[in-house]
């Protein structure tokens, strides 16, 4: 290696951003060459210099104070602009109390009743995405590994969830977790996608037979249900319709 | 609901990194308001685009967002920008009679090296901050600069020259 090559890796030498065997050959030309051992001392002596004396500007709480009042600003700026869907949501969801109330009064013969079941866990799942989210339980398994996700899951369920990791097709598997809905324990999978992070609730399904992706969006979140071999799939996010339907056709293939 | 759990996730993510955010501001701006103005700019700016994060490396997002609202407050007031109207003043320590008993040759000491990182050009300065005080790999920094990694090792080789070189030359200065 010549001085001239070795000078310039130095200092990428110093911060360990070399290869091993860059770095062999930058440390091996240091010791036969007095002014390349010269440069790399004095680099270290200007490392250690800055890091010690370069003072580190904190930032003061009444910054972080203020900078936390603009965002809740800005935050809630944002959702007076969608109030009109909040009035609509609102007024839907009086009119599903009102359907329910119908649907008790009049018997279960009038309505499908495995429709109303389904709108009913719909909420449930959003609930669920929504409290996993919050609680800060979102994981009681962390893996990315399918193999290691699967098993955890044996002796905890009567049944066996398919665990399928569609990292490459950026939906990354990073996790798995016990829920309650439906009135049983389920298979909680949790997925991210961007930052956004998809739950997929599985548990038996009393159908026998499979059924087809079916969508809905209840408060703004987007759940897309099938069933095949004998499970419900329920996915749930914050994630675009569009993509969280590609993620259903993915793990149901 | 979901524009809270937006606001949580973006508190999780951004809000621990406020320190860094602060940090690089003022040494690239030199200024105390114009830095914290900055950075609350720059959350708020973020928080407008957390849509854009791909959940990797928030510091180093969150430091892009700064470092390119420093860089239009900077192109502003060009006037006031870079070298040229480089404030002494704000360098308070009196470097004149070191004294080594009182230490006040290492208050000359420490000065001088802030000086010199002050007296950088702002795209050397950002990487010696980035590097020294933030301790980022230059893959991080990179994506904090929006530069390739080769322009971050070479700027880095580049600053600490500049920087080594402006040390050797005050102590020099001092000594005299």
């Amino acid at each position: 290696m010549t001085c001239d090559a070795a000078r310039e890796l130095i200092s990428p030498l110093l911060d360990a951003e070399l290869d091993a065997a860059q770095a062999s050959e930058v440390e091996r030309h240091i010791q036969t060459c007095i002014a390349c051992a010269e440069l790399q001392f004095e680099y270290l002596q200007l490392r250690e210099r800055v890091r010690a004396d370069a003072p580190y500007y904190s930032a003061t709480e009444e910054l972080r104070a203020q900078i936390d009042r603009a965002l809740r600003q800005a935050a809630s700026a944002k959702e007076r602009r969608r109030a009109p869907w909040g009035w609509i949501a609102l007024a839907s969801a009086a009119g599903f109390a009102a359907a329910l109330v119908l649907a008790f009064l009049l018997g279960p013969k009038m309505f499908h009743s495995e429709q109303a079941g389904g709108d009913l866990i719909a909420q449930e799942v959003v609930s669920s995405h929504v409290r996993s989210l919050m609680a800060s339980h979102l994981i009681d398994v962390r893996s990315s590994d399918q193999h290691t996700v699967k098993p955890w899951f044996a002796g905890k369920l009567d049944f066996s969830p398919k665990v399928k990791d569609l990292g490459p097709q950026g939906y990354a598997l990073t996790g798995g977790r016990l829920d309650y809905l439906d009135g049983r324990p389920v298979a909680g999978l949790v997925f991210q996608r961007r930052q956004h992070v998809i739950n997929l609730f599985v548990w038996p399904s009393t159908a026998q037979s499979g059924s087809r992706l079916s969508t809905f969006a209840i408060t703004g979140f987007n759940i897309v249900h099938w069933s095949e071999a004998g499970l419900m799939y329920w996915a749930v996010s914050d994630l675009n319709a569009a993509e969280l339907r590609e993620f259903a056709q993915l793990y149901s293939e | 609901m979901a524009d809270t759990i937006a606001f949580a996730r973006f508190e999780q993510a951004v809000m621990p990194h406020l320190h860094a955010a602060y940090n690089l501001a003022r040494w690239l701006l030199r200024d105390h308001h114009d830095a914290e103005d900055a950075v609350q700019d720059a959350y708020l700016r973020a928080f407008r685009f957390f849509d854009s994060f791909d959940g990797v490396d928030a510091r180093a997002w969150l430091l892009a967002i700064v470092r390119n609202r420093c860089r239009s407050v900077l192109g502003q007031s060009s006037r006031r920008a870079e070298v040229t109207e480089f404030d002494e003043k704000m360098h308070t320590a009196d470097d004149s009679a070191p004294d080594p008993e009182s230490g006040a040759l290492r208050n000359a000491e420490i000065v001088s090296l802030r000086t010199c990182i002050d007296y950088l050009p702002a795209e050397y300065r950002e990487v010696v901050v980035l590097r020294e005080l933030e301790q980022m790999s230059y893959k991080e920094i990179s994506v904090a600069v929006a530069v390739p990694v080769g322009t971050v090792m070479s700027r880095l080789a580049r600053a600490r020259i500049r920087l080594k070189d402006c040390i050797t030359a005050r102590v020099r200065g001092v000594a005299r």
